[in-house]
């Protein structure tokens, strides 16, 4: 308990970036085990690389030097063709259109669902750490319970609610699912977040005639960015990469892009087009790859608050 | 309004309290009485009993689903934690450039399964991927076919599985590394004790809440997982790769059996809940610090 405590501590203060000093390396430093330190460090990023690399350079050859050259190679002529037709002609099943429609799909559907799920989450944490009431505990032990059901046991039931509700295969359908099975963990986030403000600070705003949402509004808002940062990023991450929800629940025009790029790469009409796979692939990761590259640190945060509740 | 300005907090809360209980524990509900139904293509109400958690144990497909993730989960499990815990090490000894390999590192948890999984299959086609370019290398007899062959197919879905989720044990692990207290280290060293005996008999002992995290952690992964296996083997060859999430839908979406597809819904859910419910327990208990 007690290290875990520590450990979100020194998470919240990105400690992860400052090795710490005194370390254990200290003693004899033989040269030759540094050097092997170094190469073996080295050779894993070259294998979490690898496959970045792979379908990079796969998605810039033509097929022809698909098949007559090495996986591993660079491509020899670079070509941007398998990205043109991956964006806008390539087949998912029967529609030809390429990632284009999919790829706003998920802008539209992932968007909405973010931004709905973080508010209701940032009230729902705010009443959670500073509106106590008797069986406010039991609730959140409930909605964090929410978090852990595999979403299997859910499937068949909401698949029939969509349908009661009519909004089966539709955008505003994978809207409310993401939103409903996402308040688990950005109430966790802001719960977590508001339980280190003082109790005496919401009394003492209390006093001075300030209601519930005059005190969130004034006092926790302006405060909430890097949390907001956090739930926003985990959110989003979790909704651009959602397929289970995806293929379960949309239509033929409702389909996110990780859905039909799963249909692209599976289509059995044609040349099977490896540069183009690859292509769609890339495109279907970048926002969540931009996302990672320029918020990191934050993305961490959300990942280890989801499995260390300090 | 007095009464509106006192519950204005609950009122609050309202709405997720409402959305909760039908859409997690109700759906459970509904779920489990399916499981208990002879639901076919369309839901029944009429309870029959366990018949389908019968017909499930004896299905041989289920059975393969089931052995698969043992074997996936614990291999997946044991190699990341392994292998987390060892770059996290490497990583804690003062390393130049330390900022960007934890960047590669953890990278691919950014990444959709889908697209990992369409990497990995590209990588392992053992027409064109990686079999190719090292025979291409002059190692003529090189083999690395698991990806078709029925007994071996689970593993590449371990090896994609580990290649995603392995830098964020590694995260977690640096993080549960660097809060150790310094003064025992520094005072372990003044001793003479040697660097590999601080870790194994002072620094990890102490990081025994991070080995339950990852574990956990991964363990919900492996149980859930279904994107991946769906773009690398798509459960086959044949069903020799399918897991419980894939069995599943299957029997949902495209057997159109209710009964059968609620029914395994609901040993998965038993399975997690066998797992994290002890943790969270514990995990929630000892709060007395507000």
């Amino acid at each position: 308990m007690t290290s875990k405590t520590v450990l979100t501590k020194r998470l919240s203060r990105d400690a992860l970036t400052t090795p710490h000093t005194g370390s254990v390396a200290k003693g004899r430093r033989n040269t030759l085990l540094r050097w092997g330190l170094y190469a073996i460090l080295i050779l894993f990023a070259l294998f979490y690389l690898m496959p970045l690399f792979v379908m990079l350079t796969t998605s810039l050859k033509s097929l022809e030097e698909i098949r007559t050259g090495s996986l591993l190679a660079l491509p020899r002529d670079i070509t941007f063709a398998p990205w043109a037709e991956a964006w806008s002609t390539a087949c998912a099943g029967t529609q030809c259109e390429g990632l284009r429609p999919f790829f706003w799909n998920s802008v539209l559907m992932a968007v909405p669902a973010v931004a709905i799920s973080t508010v209701i989450g940032a009230l729902n944490g705010y009443v959670f750490a500073q509106w106590r009431f008797p069986g406010a505990n039991l609730f959140f032990a409930a909605i964090l319970f929410g978090c852990f059901i595999p979403f299997q046991v859910v499937l068949l039931p909401m698949a029939q609610m969509l349908g009661l509700m009519g909004l089966a295969g539709t955008i505003p359908g994978l809207i409310f699912v993401h939103v409903i099975y996402g308040i688990g963990f950005t109430t966790l986030f802001f719960r977590n977040y508001y339980v280190t403000i003082p109790q005496e600070l919401v009394r003492a705003a209390k006093v001075d005639g300030a209601g519930f949402f005059r005190i969130f509004w004034s006092i926790f808002l302006p405060i909430s960015l890097p949390i907001i940062t956090v739930s926003v990023i985990w959110q989003f991450t979790q909704i651009w990469n959602d397929f289970l929800f995806g293929v379960s629940f949309s239509g033929a025009g409702s389909q996110p892009v990780t859905v039909a790029l799963n249909n692209i790469v599976n289509s059995t009409t044609g040349v099977k087009a490896y540069n183009v796979d690859m292509a769609s692939a890339i495109i279907a990761a970048l926002p969540t790859l931009l996302v990672y590259v320029v918020a990191g640190k934050y993305f961490i945060r959300g990942l280890t608050a989801g499995s260390v509740k300090g | 309004m007095e009464w509106l300005e006192r519950n204005v907090p609950k009122l609050v809360l309202a709405p997720s309290f409402v959305a909760i209980l039908i859409f997690v524990y109700g759906f459970i509900g509904w779920t489990a009485w399916i499981s208990l139904t002879k639901s076919r293509l369309m839901p029944k109400y009429d309870l029959d009993g366990f018949g389908q958690y019968g017909r499930l144990f004896s299905a041989p497909r289920w059975d393969v689903a089931m052995n698969n993730l043992f074997i996936f989960g614990g291999l997946f499990i044991v190699i990341s934690m392994v292998l987390g815990l060892m770059l996290a090490i490497f990583l804690d000894q003062k390393i130049r450039a330390e900022g960007v390999l934890r960047t590669i590192y953890l990278y691919p948890m950014a990444l959709s399964l889908i697209v990992t999984g369409t990497a990995w299959k590209w990588i392992l086609n053992p027409g064109l991927g990686i079999q190719q370019a090292i025979r291409g290398w002059g190692f003529e007899s090189f083999t690395f076919d698991w990806l078709i062959r029925p007994e071996m197919a689970i593993y590449t879905i371990v090896l994609a599985a580990v290649w995603q989720a392995s830098g964020f044990v590694m995260a977690l692990f640096l993080a549960g590394l660097r809060s150790v207290d310094t003064e025992i280290i520094r005072a372990a060293q003044v001793d003479g004790i040697p660097t590999h005996r601080i870790y194994s008999a002072i620094i990890i002992p102490t990081m025994a809440p991070i080995f339950l995290s990852a574990f956990i952690v991964l363990a919900h992964l492996a149980i859930k997982a279904f994107d991946l296996v769906i773009a690398l083997t798509g459960g086959g060859p044949g069903y020799a790769t399918d897991l419980p999430a894939t069995y599943m839908y299957a029997m949902a979406f495209s057997r159109g059996d209710l009964g059968q597809a609620a029914a395994s819904a609901m040993i998965m859910m038993l399975v997690i809940f066998a797992i994290v419910v002890p943790y969270l327990y514990s995990e929630l208990r000892p709060r007395r610090d507000q």
